[in-house]
């Protein structure tokens, strides 16, 4: 059942669909009242990552870079050795996508204080195709020492994570979608770096998702409960560092693991449930996510389907893992 | 910092550094020679006269700072660091050694007075234009120098860098190309031809100052002009010779990435040791 301590809004069925983009938007203004070190760089998408309504409150702290996702991330280095908190804006395609090394010497390396947002992540993304469908980000930032990796689950939890973010010193990469999500979470909802959250509790299989996975595993879980089968369902939404001893102890309690991403299964969330329970407690597990391919144009609804991150392709896999279970 | 203005006596400063180059990358048996001996004139007269800062607080706000892009002849720098007093002279010993604060090339947490993490090339410029202007925000005063390469700027990140610098009006910011026509695969003109250099920054909106950057009076002049000048970003295009003074170095693209083996080392350290006598003399 439900997990009454995280505050979910009641019927999930009837959430607010808002992108979680538009969390980083409030979470950063948010910041820049409270800490004058805080300043926004973005490389020309200003308006789509959500960083223009920090321009707008505070235009002498914005910085605009231009398209130049390698130029950004060192000088928001060089800004952070001078003490300030740089929050640099993109599509995840762009950053971390191009601008790699960049984020892992200048930033991590060097253990600067910058917070990088990877925007317009997945294959929700939608028409504009591939080119523009992040599916290698979790991959090619969790391998980097030093770097957090946040991948929040709606607007509300996306404000939190922003602000989170900006009150750590360190490296933090920030993954958003593009489109609207159902709005799950509430102000009351707990949110911690760090701290996976249990939103359901159940006892035969546990489904661990990130990002808007995390919805389509709670619309997964109430239908397999009409079969009989009761899942625990966790927002990972700290990818880096992963909180083991909840993977842990819900893979002791259910003894089945299903993990679920709008990323490719290489490299992503669902190989860092892996890479911690086959050390310490391996059991069944199948992955949710994309599998080994480049995205295409079409609606975000249609192409979710297509490649597979639905709440059916999460009960069609927590079916397999029961069968490896036995 | 103690400022020399005597020209013989920074002569004799860059020959020392030299000298140290050549023991430091011999005990450490891998290393960047020709750039590192190459930029010893410009690093005497950064840190023996140009510069503001504090040996014994590297963390003085108001010092200026020093942005080596090129990491890869970071050796210059911690030979002139030592001769500085940031240091002792026995650590040079460590380089590229286990444990060592004297990273193969720099990195900002290892030693103090290291501004910024060099390596991949075209990092630094983009990390000083960042340093640059939030000395602007802040209303500091301070200079920010960073040091490249010439071969680096093969790469695309300096030209965002130097766009960015230029719409930002970032005057406090000089950066000065190391000119010194090689890189690992040969002649600069070669592998990816960069001239005419000038008129590359000067359409990029930067004042651009050419000197010979193995001539101590030439870059004490160059320097204190790149600092009145005003609205733009200052490039020095510093003309050098690769393993200036060591005449088996010199000019030689081979020298790029390697260190002197034991019988090299002691060549080219008579043929310094005669060139101080010669100064000395002069």
């Amino acid at each position: 059942m439900i997990n009454p301590e995280m505050h979910l809004i009641e019927n999930i069925h009837k959430a607010k669909g808002i992108p979680s983009r538009n969390g980083y938007g409030h979470g950063l203004v948010k910041l820049g009242e409270k800490n004058k070190d805080i300043v926004a760089l973005c490389c020309d998408l200003t308006d789509s990552t959500r960083v223009g309504w920090f321009r707008e409150k505070f235009p002498e702290r914005f910085i605009e870079v231009g398209v130049a996702e390698q130029n950004m991330i060192s000088i928001a280095a060089g800004m952070s050795s001078e003490g300030k908190i740089p929050f640099v804006s993109s599509y995840a395609v762009f950053s971390p996508g191009r601008n790699w090394d960049q984020i892992r010497v200048s930033v991590c390396y060097s253990q600067e204080n910058v917070k990088i947002q990877g925007a317009h992540a997945g294959i929700s993304v939608g028409p504009d195709g591939a080119t523009h469908q992040a599916l290698e980000d979790i991959a090619i930032t969790r391998c980097i020492p030093n770097l957090i990796v946040l991948v929040p689950c709606d607007a509300v939890e996306g404000e939190k994570a922003t602000i989170k973010a900006g009150e750590l010193k360190g490296p933090v990469y920030l993954r958003f979608g593009r489109e609207k999500v159902p709005t799950i979470t509430t102000e009351k909802t707990p949110f911690e770096i760090g701290k996976a959250e249990v939103y359901r509790k159940g006892k035969d299989v546990t489904i661990v998702a990130c990002g808007i996975m995390v919805f389509e595993a709670l619309v997964a879980a109430e239908e397999l409960n009409k079969e009989g089968i009761e899942a625990t369902v966790i927002n990972n939404h700290t990818i880096k560092p992963i909180d083991r001893e909840t993977l842990v102890m819900a893979a002791k309690e259910t003894k089945a693991v299903v993990t679920a991403e709008e990323h490719q299964i290489q490299g992503g969330m669902g190989s860092a449930v892996a890479e911690v329970l086959s050390e310490e407690f391996p059991v069944p597990i199948k992955f949710v996510g994309i599998q080994n391919r480049f995205g295409e144009s079409g609606e975000p609804e249609e192409l979710l389907e297509k490649f597979g991150c639905t709440s059916k392709n999460i009960i069609k896999a927590v079916k397999e893992v029961l069968e490896n279970k036995k | 910092m103690e400022k020399i203005t005597d020209l013989k006596e920074l002569k004799l400063k860059a020959n020392e550094i030299r000298k140290d180059i050549i023991e430091m990358l011999t005990e450490a048996k891998s290393g960047h020679s020709a750039g590192s001996i190459g930029m010893a004139d410009i690093f005497t007269v950064l840190y023996f006269n140009t510069m503001k800062y504090n040996s014994k607080k590297p963390e003085w706000n108001e010092r200026d700072r020093l942005i080596l892009s090129h990491g890869h002849v970071v050796p210059v720098r911690y030979a002139a660091m030592s001769k500085a007093g940031f240091f002792p002279k026995e650590e040079l010993k460590t380089l590229r050694k286990l444990g060592t604060r004297l990273q193969g090339h720099p990195h900002n947490l290892a030693l103090p007075g290291i501004e910024n993490t060099a390596g991949p090339l075209g990092q630094g410029i983009s990390f000083a234009a960042g340093v640059a202007l939030t000395a602007k925000m802040n209303k500091k005063d301070f200079k920010v120098f960073c040091l490249m390469g010439d071969g680096e700027i093969n790469e695309g990140q300096p030209w965002e860098a130097f766009m960015f610098a230029a719409k930002n009006k970032l005057d406090n910011l000089i950066v000065l190309i190391d000119r010194n026509f090689i890189q690992i695969d040969g002649n600069t003109e070669q592998v990816m031809p960069l001239d005419p250099l000038n008129k590359k920054f000067e359409s990029f909106n930067f004042h651009v100052i050419e000197l010979n950057g193995n001539n101590i009076q030439e870059l004490l002049d160059g320097f204190e002009k790149a600092k009145t000048l005003k609205d733009k970003p200052v490039c020095i295009i510093a003309n050098t010779v690769p393993g200036k003074d060591i005449s088996f170095m010199e000019g030689k693209a081979e020298w790029h990435g390697k260190a002197p083996n034991l019988e090299e080392k002691e060549k080219a350290l008579i043929e310094l040791n005669k060139l101080e006598e010669k100064i000395k003399g002069e």
